[in-house]
């Protein structure tokens, strides 16, 4: 008994040390310029404002910039579905030459780390026209071979009988696919673009590079642009307002789709 | 599929293609040219010039690229461990009957969801020498805090402490998965025989729970030597060039320095790299599972 209440006591103090961070970040979004730098820092503000959150408004093009967060992640996600699970069904299920070979070279690029590649899907992306634009922040973003990887699997489990039967009664293969098996892959789609939700909304290296231009940011690279045009040591109610902007949505996610994400990243390994 | 002839083979193109084309073009073309480009010195200006191994020579004569393998060694050193225990522990426990469990559970996870861009900003404001939270709870309990990230001796303990708390969590979730897989009956079997909580954790859970624990191991080694997000957020490399580590040098090459054929050559030596600890790993987690 003693036993269970010094444990507990242990995992309450450190959920206060998880859940600290956020909290001081929220006291600080809300508390006017001249409350962020009182001594002692105050925890809950005495007189809470939006004011942060207009300043960020004001400073930067924020609506817009969610927006983009939205779409981007929206966009690279049903991309990455359709493209693996496509992918995956003609590994799985297909038979031609040199599949084996194809299948080893998608997972052989799974163990290069992305920093690898960046300097030619840089130039790559450059030579496009792609800098600056949507494309640019999307497509790069959508081949995933852990995606097909993770498809193929799913399609091999599943039983043959349904394909079979649906053949007997007369469906092509496109109709096989489309109606009767891209229904059944819920749970797959769900690890998958919960996985690519989380990686796209948090992806800072990538759109860090690749975009310039305010009105094509992502939140964390805005972000980080915030924190280099308020330098100063008064701003943090202004970069911590920016921070709720970009965590909220995520947590969100998380909350309803709690399942979904524990049991991809136990899986995969991939923190999205 | 059933399709005969040309049909068939409009099938076969209809689902491979669109990811054989992406994958050639965004992922397999990248890594082969980048292997291309280590060979070459290019500013981007003017045609790749073929320089041999000189790149690669050039690694092990460069100060500053050694100092950036040293800090990414030293935050490995101080993150896995760290991780590695307090997930182990966290899971542990939140394995067992506690109340409200699932609650926990997801406390503990939610630094993961997080981007590293936000996280980064919020501890930088917590290490803040002054009004920061950190320093003046210190001072309640009458110590003197460091001026952690601008001081060159506390920027990468500061670093490190900020990547615990946000991975702890993801090691936690795979090692849940991990201990929810052990059959409850070894449990019930070695309660009968009297065996003790310790007893239990020693000799049932993480004898079971190695292979769990490699992977684990194994992926935060993978990510760890690819330290860069908070990094960049957090010290852009300083104070100093205290926290330079390997991903910042090869984007500060590659996109300050316009020296493509550098940082190629430097993000093979990382790939390299992580590709032998993986190796090494598997081998000692096949040697130690018998």
């Amino acid at each position: 008994m003693i036993r269970k209440i010094s444990l507990t006591l242990l995992i309450l103090i450190g959920a206060f040390i998880m859940l600290l961070p956020f909290v001081w970040m929220l006291s600080t979004s809300i508390k006017p310029s001249n409350a962020v730098l009182s001594l002692p820092p105050q925890l809950i503000p005495a007189e809470p404002t939006l004011e942060a959150y207009q300043r960020v408004a004001k400073s930067f093009p924020i609506v817009r910039v969610f927006l983009n967060s939205i779409w981007v992640a929206i966009a690279t996600t049903l991309g990455q579905l359709l493209i693996c699970s496509m992918s995956g069904y003609a590994f799985a299920r297909f038979e031609f030459r040199g599949r084996n070979v194809l299948f080893t070279i998608y997972l052989a690029t799974l163990m290069v780390p992305f920093i690898v590649t960046i300097t030619p899907l840089f130039i790559i992306v450059k030579n496009l026209g792609w800098t600056n634009t949507y494309a640019g922040l999307i497509i790069p973003m959508m081949f995933s071979p852990f995606g097909t990887f993770l498809m193929r699997q799913f399609f091999l489990s599943s039983p043959r009988e349904l394909e079979e039967a649906a053949t007997i009664d007369g469906a092509n293969t496109l109709t096989t696919f489309f109606r009767i098996m891209l229904p059944l892959t819920g749970p797959a789609f769900a690890t998958l673009g919960v996985l690519s939700i989380m990686g796209s909304w948090n992806n800072f290296l990538w759109p860090l590079l690749i975009v310039s231009d305010r009105k094509f940011m992502t939140l964390p690279v805005a972000l980080s642009a915030l924190q280099g045009i308020y330098p100063g040591q008064t701003d943090w109610n202004l970069i911590m307002a920016g921070t709720v902007i970009n965590v909220l949505p995520m947590i969100l996610v998380f909350l309803f789709a709690q399942r979904w994400v524990v049991e991809g990243v136990a899986a995969s390994g991939l923190k999205g | 599929m059933y399709e005969r002839g040309w049909q068939r083979v409009a099938i076969l193109v209809l689902f491979l293609a669109p990811s054989l084309l992406g994958t050639f073009i965004f992922v397999l073309g990248p890594i082969v040219a980048s292997l291309g480009l280590s060979f070459t010195e290019w500013d981007l200006l003017t045609p790749p010039i073929f320089a041999g191994l000189g790149n690669f020579r050039k690694l092990f004569t460069d100060k500053e690229f050694w100092s950036a393998l040293r800090h990414t060694l030293s935050f490995l050193i101080g993150y896995i461990p760290l991780v590695m225990v307090f997930g182990l522990l966290i899971a542990v426990a939140l394995n067992s009957q506690l109340p409200l469990r699932n609650a926990f559970r997801a406390i503990y996870f939610l630094p993961v969801v997080a981007s590293w861009v936000a996280v980064a900003l919020v501890w930088k404001w917590l290490f803040n020498p002054f009004y920061g939270l950190i320093n003046n709870a210190l001072a309640l309990i009458g110590i003197t805090g460091p001026s952690w990230l601008f001081d060159p001796n506390w920027a990468m303990p500061a670093v490190i402490l900020t990547s615990v708390w946000k991975d702890v969590g993801f090691v936690m979730t795979i090692l849940l998965a991990g201990l929810q897989g052990i059959p409850r009956e070894y449990y019930e079997a070695s309660s009968i025989d009297g065996a003790s909580a310790r007893q239990n954790l020693f000799f049932i859970t993480l004898p079971l729970l190695t292979p769990t624990l490699f992977f684990a191991l194994t992926i935060s080694l993978i990510n760890a030597f690819q330290v860069f997000d908070q990094v960049y957020i957090m010290t852009e490399g300083g104070p100093a060039g205290a926290t330079t580590v390997l991903v910042e040098r090869i984007v500060k090459y590659a996109f300050s320095f316009n020296q493509m054929g550098y940082a190629s050559a430097m993000s093979w030596f990382l790939f390299v790299l992580i590709f032998l600890v993986t190796i090494i790993f598997s081998k000692l987690q096949k040697r130690w599972a018998l």
